[in-house]
């Protein structure tokens, strides 16, 4: 297992070395930071100004190299946008991103795999139909629309909770529920169709006519084998909703890491664009890898692959 | 179970709209943009120029309505020679954290912001100056690099003063997190990009400013103006501001908001490339093809159906309230046939194909795509990000493109004509005799003799045909019923004249 786990921590840090390289090429590729940062107002020559004061004629290895030797070293600059330290403006934003994502994929999971469940035992009931109904419109809603109508329910008809902000744990409530909508969908129909796959398969046959009882079955013979891909799935979910929740960090004022990351892309605030790719591209890493981990703990058969 | 339902109903009544209201004398703002940072010398937005005139103070104040210069933290000034201007100072002004306003202050923030390795993001409100001297604790003399007779305007806007031994420790990081001024306003909170707390400064000077009236101002940033308006009829918002013209007509059907919409120093033009940077043979070097597509465009009708409010039709290459900006130019009416017969006698009988950039606006830009179309101008229209144009631009590879200009709020026509027609990399005409009449506009300190070369360089701008102006831009303005104020035209939220009602 130990050496399982350190082979791919190593393929990991060069994932997130290439992934770093690629992105710091295309952002220098895709527009200039100088024009950017001197703002709307300000003419040709100020940029060209800014271009120099910042650095930004120098070819793309050198400031590359430059910002890597400082990463490696945990320093990853000042922000061209907020003049402020980098490392510290993400830690923050990453807070509220953070309580918004483990909130959002417990919730999704939470009401998605009972819900998977129940409609694999009873298949074209109305509990089956009702989770099918709520998937579809889980995918077919967007979120700033469901966001939208959430605030008017909860925060202007009722008075039950604040539209926008982030002060205290009411403020991520209907966030909270908007994004694990999101998610829901695709690992309710997951576990629904590893259940049912498993609940017709030989060894719960088996076990059913060597009578163990049907919440025996389901739960520690047939779950435990129809989550395993499920597994997997909200290990990538839950770094989409880390780096995705752009939408809903913008509708409910958030001001989470995704939402940072849209702007400084916008910007070409190169130094926050940079750590944000490679924080998010670890974050997938590390869910990757806890997820194979975990499916590896619950199916022991994965350890040699 | 009643107990969870008691409870629930608790949290329910508790989790009610953040309380900022006229009650605790709290004003709740929304921003749409993140600003980068208070300290605003390092950063070149809207809201960053509100912020800097609610904590800061410049030298001199130029009254929004008479357009007047009067002293704020100097009481008198003088040119002592044509680049060299002496201030006399304020003795009664502290800064924020205590520090007294002298003129070492001055000194500290003119040499700081002048020398630009200091990296000052705005770059045009200081690259003018060269640097301070104290005379004594009350006298200064700034140098400036030219001749600059818009350094008074720049002295009454973006030139705010810094306390010296403050700014010297804390940095423009510091300032961006602490931030300290003399103005009406202190910052009692930053959150940065997110959230900004003011508090009226009790111990403010006597200036024209006036003093503040509210006592709290909470701005938050919201990104999504759905959820502004949402915040507004919730009661956790006061003040919205650059609400969209349809928004704001539902929001002034009702009774709860006022809704004000004013004029901004924004304005639009189709920028033509007559220097043919982009090729010597394209259309636009034709000067008949550029009559041609000022004719072509109806821009009354584009102010009254998509701009609305206080939005009006340019003629001239500036915005109208600038000193220096005459309207007595060439004007092209709306006229399509004429466009025609313009294009046919420039060799174009059938039109002809070009690209079309833009960068924000997009309904303006394509209505205005659609006359050029109706003439027989074919377009490859193309949206980019701001900063993508501003390259291209730069390179000289942009046929024809809508722009817009806000001025920074400068009220003075260098901040807008010399920008463009001094042969800098965003200039598309490149003519000779214009720069070398707005060269004595923008360095001749008698203002007749500024107003006489603005003229000329503005009516040779027109005559030629190397920009259609299009039209000026407007905010709406919304707020609780509760509020007084009455926005000014240069589109600068001012805390201190809001009061409530």
């Amino acid at each position: 297992m130990l050496s399982f786990i350190l082979k791919r921590t190593g393929l990991a840090l060069l994932v997130a070395f290439t992934v770093s390289f690629i992105s710091f090429s295309l952002l220098f590729m895709s527009g200039d930071p100088a024009a950017a940062l001197a703002g709307e107002t300000a003419s040709g020559e100020d940029i060209e100004a800014i271009r120099r004061i910042y650095g930004f004629d120098r070819p793309m290895l050198v400031q590359y190299g430059e910002w890597l030797f400082s990463a490696l070293r945990g320093d990853f600059g000042e922000s061209y946008y907020f003049k402020l330290p980098v490392a510290g403006l993400i830690a923050e934003r990453l807070q509220v991103t953070m309580t918004l994502g483990v909130c959002g994929i417990t919730f999704a999971l939470l009401t998605a795999v009972p819900l998977g469940v129940a409609a694999a035992i009873r298949p074209n009931s109305i509990i089956d139909r009702a989770a099918l109904f709520l998937s579809v419109a889980g995918q077919a809603m967007p979120s700033f629309w469901f966001g939208l109508i959430l605030i008017v329910v909860f925060a202007i008809q009722l008075g039950m909770l604040p539209p926008s902000g982030a002060d205290s744990w009411r403020h991520f409530i209907l966030p909270t529920i908007v994004l694990g909508y999101y998610a829901m969908p695709a690992i309710m129909r997951l576990t629904r169709a590893g259940m049912l796959d498993t609940l017709n398969s030989d060894y719960i046959r088996t076990a059913r006519a060597k009578g163990a009882g049907e919440g025996r079955v389901l739960f520690k013979h047939a779950l435990r084998n129809a989550i395993i891909p499920v597994v997997s799935l909200a290990a990538v979910q839950m770094g989409f909703m880390l780096g995705g929740s752009i939408v809903v960090e913008s509708v409910f004022a958030l001001h989470g890491a995704g939402y940072l990351a849209w702007e400084s892309i916008a910007r070409n605030d190169l130094p926050t664009v940079q750590a944000l790719i490679l924080v998010f591209s670890m974050f997938y890493i590390v869910f990757t890898l806890l997820a194979d981990v975990l499916n590896a703990w619950l199916d022991p058969r994965m350890r040699s692959a | 179970m009643k107990k969870l339902l008691r409870t629930t109903a608790l949290a329910a009544l508790a989790a009610g709209p953040a309380i900022a209201d006229k009650a605790d004398d709290t004003l709740a703002v929304a921003f749409t943009k993140e600003l980068e940072n208070v300290d605003s010398y390092f950063n070149s937005s809207r809201e960053g120029v509100v912020l800097q005139r609610a904590v800061w103070d410049g030298l001199i104040y130029r009254d929004p309505e008479t357009n007047e210069y009067v002293g704020n933290l100097a009481t008198d000034w003088e040119w002592i020679d044509d680049t060299t201007l002496e201030f006399t100072l304020r003795e009664d002004v502290t800064f924020h954290n205590g520090e007294p306003f002298t003129a070492d202050d001055v000194v500290y923030t003119v040499n700081f912001v002048a020398d630009e390795a200091n990296g000052v993001k705005t770059q045009r409100n200081v690259n003018w100056m060269d640097s301070a001297e104290k005379v004594d604790d009350y006298t200064v003399r700034i140098k400036l690099k030219d001749k600059f007779p818009a350094a008074i305007e720049f002295f009454s806007g973006p030139v705010s003063m810094y306390p010296d031994e403050y700014y010297a420790e804390a940095g423009p990081s510091g300032m961006g997190l602490k931030p300290v001024g003399t103005g009406p306003y202190k910052v009692v909170d930053v959150t940065p990009g997110q959230r900004f707390v003011l508090e009226k400064y009790e111990d403010y000077h006597d200036s024209p400013k006036g003093q503040a009236q509210i006592t709290n101002i909470d701005i938050r940033t919201i990104p999504d103006v759905n959820t502004q308006m949402a915040e507004l009829f919730s009661g956790s918002l006061d003040f919205i501001w650059q609400v969209p013209a349809d928004q704001a007509e539902k929001l002034a059907a009702m009774d709860r908001f006022t809704v004000v919409n004013a004029s901004t120093m924004r304005v639009g033009y189709i920028q033509m490339d007559a220097a043919g940077r982009s090729g010597e043979d394209n259309p636009f070097t034709n000067k008949l093809v550029r009559e041609a597509v000022n004719h072509a465009i109806n821009r009354q009708e584009l102010v009254d159906a998509l701009l609305q409010g206080e939005s009006a039709v340019i003629d001239t290459a500036c915005f109208p309230s600038q000193f220096g900006c005459v309207q007595d130019v060439k004007s092209y009416e709306y006229d399509p046939e004429k466009a025609r017969e313009l294009l046919a006698e420039a060799g174009y009988p059938d039109g002809f194909s070009t690209e079309f950039y833009a960068y924000r606006d997009r309904p303006y830009a394509e209505a205005i795509v659609s006359y050029l179309n109706a003439i027989g101008i074919q377009t490859d229209f193309k949206m980019l990000q701001y900063s993508a144009l501003r390259e291209l631009n730069m390179d000289g590879v942009v046929p024809i493109s809508f722009q817009t200009w806000g001025s920074y709020s400068i009220n003075d026509a260098s901040a807008m004509v010399s920008q463009y027609f001094k042969h800098g990399s965003l200039d598309s005409a490149r003519d000779d005799q214009v720069l070398e009449w707005l060269n004595v506009a923008d360095s001749s300190t008698d203002s007749d003799e500024r107003i006489e070369y603005y003229t000329m360089a503005l009516q040779r701008i027109a005559d030629e045909a190397y920009w259609a102006p299009m039209f000026s831009y407007n905010t709406n303005y919304v707020f609780s019923r509760e509020v007084e104020y009455q926005p000014t035209p240069d589109e600068v939220l001012r805390f201190v004249d809001m009061s409530w009602k």
